[in-house]
């Protein structure tokens, strides 16, 4: 997307006017286009690429859908955002055309009630959306799911997340100090998206878990923090080391929330080999790991240890869930040598707050 | 030439509903956005506001993550002269 249009690109240019319908913008001669795209307050900070006509009627091929296709509402300012405005700042992102299904359907799973996506941005807590991609697609349009999964170095992964999030400052309006109070934010509202490892894992994927087929193209996003490591480097047993992430686990957020907000778990690939090398499967691992995430609320009413947060008086006495049913969510990634797990602690969830919530991937 | 990507939408700007200038008899909303210690709040200022001559009502929403629903604005407009949200927390 970065090389001159060529020669079909100037036609396309000459015949259909492109069929582009946004506003043009002229940058003056003598201004220099990268500074003029920060200085109408189009980027989320780093440089942006210019998204000429060439190169958005590019991303539309992309996608079947038509640039004037209305996509989802986007919050805050609740506005029809067309197949166009998001391929305009796909451009903008970095992205491939072939990413741009992705983009889409990850809107899609954002701009929704469950998901909240208002809440999300207006929060001033330092959460954003993160998507994991399942489904073949991941490997095709080259996403990574290996070493430095949730770190730097691939176009993918790094792109489509931050077309979503240019597509929520740009069309939505949502630009942090306006409608994004967050008190601290986070890297990861930059960007954070990756695929799952499907190929080396020997069980069900997170889609799959949430009642995809495994051939279906998927995007999960959920409502989290930046990733935190947990180190086990010693655990040689499935039990020792369902136990080490549990007591990870027993923190995220705060040790004194309770089923009110979810977490996300991702395994990496020795992490995972303890428990497959045990024969356990994926419902075997979540069963063992939820029994060893049972809080004795006494330990977290308010007062207790001396901290004033936690849970009411009236609450004591009680052995509850961390995480409440199917609130968390487990996912296979990372490089193959590394005896690391990560954890995504999430924000209030359900009706109250935000669902992980799943779409399909559609050409 | 660039492609503009923003919704391109312009906001209406809408005039300020005049100040009232009494208190006395007047309907005040008192919306509780539902975050911890927001009632504390709007218990004080119903209590000052009922010694002030207007009539309280209060309003929740739902959830302090989500937008008011359409229909709680509606029921606040339709019954109040003003209205007063607590952020907390």
């Amino acid at each position: 997307m970065t090389v001159d249009p060529g020669r079909i690109d100037a036609l396309r240019a000459r015949y259909d006017g492109w069929g582009l319908a946004s506003r043009r913008v002229e940058v003056g001669s003598l201004e220099d286009e990268a500074e003029a795209m920060f200085d109408r307050g189009w980027t989320d900070g780093l440089p942006i690429v210019a998204p000429t006509e060439a190169r958005v009627a590019r991303m539309l091929d992309g996608t079947t859908r038509s640039p004037g296709d209305i996509v989802a509402l986007m919050p805050p300012a609740l506005v029809e955002c067309t197949v166009e405005k998001v391929a305009v700042n796909a451009v903008m992102a970095g992205c491939r055309p072939e990413y741009l299904p992705v983009v889409l359907a990850a809107l899609e799973a954002i701009c929704t009630d469950e998901f909240n996506m208002h809440g999300v941005l207006a929060t001033t807590m330092g959460v954003g959306p993160v998507f994991v991609v399942n489904g073949p697609i991941a490997q095709r349009i080259g996403m990574n799911a290996g070493i430095n999964v949730l770190g730097h170095g691939n176009r993918a992964n790094l792109t489509i997340g931050r077309a979503v999030q240019l597509v929520v400052r740009n069309v939505g309006g949502g630009r942090p100090g306006e409608i994004d109070r967050a008190t601290h934010g986070s890297p990861a509202k930059l960007s954070f998206c990756f695929a799952e490892d499907e190929a080396t894992s020997p069980w069900t994927t997170l889609a799959e878990d949430r009642g995809f087929a495994r051939s279906t193209d998927v995007v999960t996003a959920f409502c989290g923090e930046a990733p935190r490591i947990v180190v086990d480097q010693r655990s040689r047993t499935a039990d020792s080391l369902v136990r080490s992430l549990a007591d990870g686990l027993r923190s995220a957020v705060s040790s004194r929330v309770v089923a009110g907000m979810d977490a996300m778990l991702v395994v990496s690939p020795e992490h995972l080999s303890r428990f497959s090398d045990a024969g356990w499967d994926r419902a075997r691992f979540m069963e063992e790991l939820g029994a060893h995430l049972m809080v004795d609320t006494d330990t977290i009413v308010i007062g207790a240890g001396g901290i004033e947060e936690g849970l009411p008086e009236a609450m004591a006495g009680l052995t509850l869930p961390k995480f409440r049913p199917g609130g968390l969510l487990v996912v296979h990634a990372g490089g193959p040598a590394g005896l690391f797990s990560s954890i995504v602690g999430g924000w209030l969830n359900g009706p109250m707050g935000s669902e992980p919530t799943s779409r399909e991937i559609t050409p | 030439m660039l492609l503009d990507p923003t919704s391109e939408a312009e906001s209406t700007n809408r005039a300020l509903t005049a100040r009232k200038p009494s208190l006395d008899g007047l309907t005040i909303g008192l919306l509780d956005i539902n975050k911890p210690r927001g009632d504390v709040f709007l218990d004080r200022l119903e209590q000052q506001l009922g010694r002030r001559g207007a009539t309280v009502l209060r309003f929740a929403k739902p959830t302090f993550t989500k937008p008011a629903p359409a229909d709680l604005r509606h029921e606040i407009a339709t019954q109040c002269d003003a209205v007063i949200e607590a952020l907390a927390d």
